[in-house]
């Protein structure tokens, strides 16, 4: 018998005798030695099966319209200390990058081939180190920003999710210490099991191999429980929407 | 006495002797507490959503054979390579054979309290290869040779300046002790770390079935890169982690970082389902995913705190005890520490030898009002004093307990047992605190109140 059927056999084995539900104490006859009085059981109605999630009823609350859910996101984004701005066009949008692109006096750009990154880029007009056929790990830690497209926003949370196929692979995302993401408003979802339900309805069951929630610039509280930002990650995440 | 024991009993007084250190872990987790009541005030219902999370992790342990099945079928079909371990020892075989197959040298791990279970990293390092832990909390700790004080936050019993002087002396760091700086030191170290690493370690915070994905739960963004650079990655999950839908998930990375650290999200959550696939940009040529058992499957084949493996290891029960808080973390002398570590270690360790740690309990249930998957705590502290006592009776305490029931229950002996207290008493004042004193176990550290000259049966009597 092999480990796995070895594991398999032994949980099995423990499985025989049923555990009592979630919240309630131990019946007596779940006590292991027989014979010794059992704790006073709670007496809480017992669930039969496990009910289905239903997260949306129990997680912070979220709002039905666009405009709510536009302004619950940059709130929440403001408190993740990531900058969130929505612009009209895609001119003013170029002109914010340019702006930023000044500011902090980028060199060069990583980036990932796609309509609205491609975009971006050409607005930005530095040398790219493109990420989708593989690329030289030390050119890309060397680029001053990552400019990446993403799957959803999510307004619930202030988070950015992202996959190796819609932001260049793994790395673009985390390497370079300003992160840039492009999206579209479309994009915005409302909550978390709206994220789910949208990875699953876009990619099942071919998933890309790594799918991510960014929520604000990387951070770290190990020293006395202060926050740093740009622990490994990104120090700085902007999010401009179109 | 085990020497388990003594050593917890000498850390314990040390520790709570030292009230500096005590009023910095109660500033620290006295942040958290505000910071976790205010996010849990954000959920319509964070009761609810206890009991939703408590009946999947029921659900997932109690099917754990299917569950794991299934896991294993869908991560399998993506190219990824599972392993079994029935313990720690053929883990870190395992994980060594890897490691030697790829002539590895240096291996980036991102925090995995399982690899603390097993000791990965005195085995990597005693077979030659350099081990880097990414983590700052982990890092620092690596660097002092030690244990991490909190399963959740590594390094939170160190002051600033005792991390500069700690990077100063092993980094050769001049950085000034803002935790700014002193994160950008760590930050500069580990960039190249990334770069060079043959191997990338992680743990994992949750197994999905149905999907066949590891999920990891961050905030600094190391696990991101330890998952993206080296071109072999690891990956050690305990087979307890399993939850049976991906979209479960959009309860449990809300509930653990709330209950973990008072965020509303980690600032990283992300699903790995196997290594690059044809046409992505990046990511680990092969990945292992190890599947360790060591004893998780005797703690199910115990039904009365089977419930103990639905734990996230958010650390919330931690947090919140007063004995966990007064003793400090390196106290317990254990992987898991706090309650969760008292109610599992005796399971994955042996009941006699850790016994003690249920008894090191006040047993106000803090614990299991804060754990967001609600497992009975505090009543398995009680199980296992009971199961110990069971499986080896104490004789001079069932003695004593025998002697004591003939006396109370007895009105004569007992009148004559209130005479001898009356009498013997004042002897007692005369060598209290000393070797000689019978109630010196007692009397070391609480006051002996005296016996009332009149028992209330004798006024009774004689009332009025």
């Amino acid at each position: 018998m092999n480990e796995r059927e070895k594991i398999l056999t032994r949980i099995r084995e423990a499985l025989k005798v049923p555990a009592p539900s979630p919240g309630t104490h131990a019946p007596a006859s779940h006590l292991p030695v027989p014979g010794v009085p059992g704790l006073p059981s709670l007496r809480v109605p017992a669930p039969t099966t496990a009910a289905p999630v239903e997260a949306r009823r129990w997680l912070p609350k979220v709002g039905p319209g666009f405009p709510e859910q536009l302004a619950l996101f940059a709130q929440n984004a403001a408190d993740l200390k990531a900058t969130f701005q929505i612009f009209a066009n895609w001119t003013e949008l170029n002109a914010a990058l340019v702006q930023l692109r000044d500011a902090e006096n980028w060199q060069r750009v990583a980036s990932h081939q796609s309509e609205l990154s491609s975009q971006a880029c050409a607005a930005l007009q530095r040398p790219v180190c493109w990420t989708d056929k593989g690329y030289d790990v030390l050119a890309l830690e060397s680029c001053d920003v990552g400019v990446t497209e993403c799957d959803a926003l999510i307004a619930q949370t202030g988070s950015v999710l992202v996959t190796s196929r819609s932001a260049g692979g793994r790395a673009l995302s985390v390497l370079p210490p300003h992160h840039v993401v492009i999206a579209r408003r479309e994009q915005l979802v409302a909550d978390l099991p709206a994220a789910f339900a949208l990875l699953q309805q876009k990619y099942a069951p071919e998933f890309p191999s790594m799918m991510g929630f960014i929520t604000g610039p990387s951070r770290t509280g190990d020293i006395e429980r202060i926050l740093v930002l740009g622990a490994h990650g990104p120090k700085k995440l902007t999010i401009f929407c179109v | 006495m085990s020497t388990n024991v003594a050593q917890f009993q000498e850390a314990a007084a040390r520790v709570t002797a030292d009230t500096r250190q005590r009023q910095f872990i109660r500033t620290a987790l006295g942040n958290y507490e505000i910071a976790r009541d205010k996010r849990k005030a954000a959920f319509q219902s964070w009761e609810s959503a206890r009991q939703a999370a408590a009946l999947t992790k029921w659900e997932a342990v109690n099917h754990l054979d299917t569950h794991l099945e299934e896991l294993v079928a869908k991560l399998e079909a993506r190219g990824t390579k599972v392993h079994w371990a029935s313990n720690g020892t053929q883990a870190r075989e395992i994980i060594l054979g890897i490691v030697a197959a790829k002539q590895a040298k240096s291996i980036i791990k991102s925090k995995a309290m399982t690899s603390e279970e097993i000791h990965l990293n005195e085995a990597l390092e005693k077979a030659g290869f350099e081990v880097v832990e990414s983590d700052l909390g982990e890092f620092i700790v690596q660097l002092r040779g030690e244990a991490p004080y909190h399963i959740v936050f590594p390094s939170m019993h160190l002051t600033r300046g005792q991390i500069r002087e700690l990077f100063a002396r092993e980094l050769g760091s001049t950085s000034s002790d803002s935790p700014e700086e002193l994160t950008m030191v760590a930050r500069r170290v580990m960039r190249h770390k990334y770069i060079t690493a043959d191997i990338g370690f992680t743990g994992g915070n949750f197994a999905i079935a149905e999907t066949g994905m590891i999920s990891i739960t961050e905030n600094e963004g190391n696990a991101r890169l330890t998952a993206a650079l080296p071109k072999t990655m690891v990956t050690l999950i305990g087979i307890e982690k399993v939850l049976p839908k991906l979209a479960d998930l959009a309860l449990f990375l809300p509930m653990l970082a709330t209950a973990g650290a008072g965020q509303p999200l980690t600032c990283y959550n992300t699903m790995y389902g196997g290594p690059r696939q044809p046409g992505e940009a990046d990511g680990p040529e092969e990945w292992h995913v190890v599947l360790l058992d060591n004893l998780r499957t005797e703690l199910l084949a115990d039904a009365e705190q089977r419930d103990a493996l639905h734990c996230i290891r958010c650390g919330a029960c931690l947090n919140v005890c007063p004995i966990f808080r007064n003793v400090g973390g390196h106290t317990y002398g254990t992987t898991y520490s706090g309650p969760v570590g008292s109610v599992i270690t005796p399971h994955l360790r042996g009941l006699q030898d850790w016994k003690h740690l249920s008894n090191a309990s006040s047993l106000c249930g803090a614990c299991t009002e804060a754990c967001p998957v609600k497992i009975d705590l505090h009543h398995h502290l009680l199980h296992n004093r009971r199961n110990a006592a069971t499986e080896k009776p104490a004789f001079l305490e069932r003695m004593g307990y025998k002697i004591f029931g003939i006396i109370a229950n007895d009105p004569l002996f007992w009148s004559l047992a209130k005479k001898f207290g009356w009498l013997t008493q004042p002897l007692q004042k005369l060598v209290m605190g000393t070797a000689l004193d019978p109630a010196r176990a007692w009397t070391k550290t609480r006051d002996l109140p005296p016996l009332a000259r009149q028992s209330f049966k004798d006024w009774w009597k004689h009332r009025p």
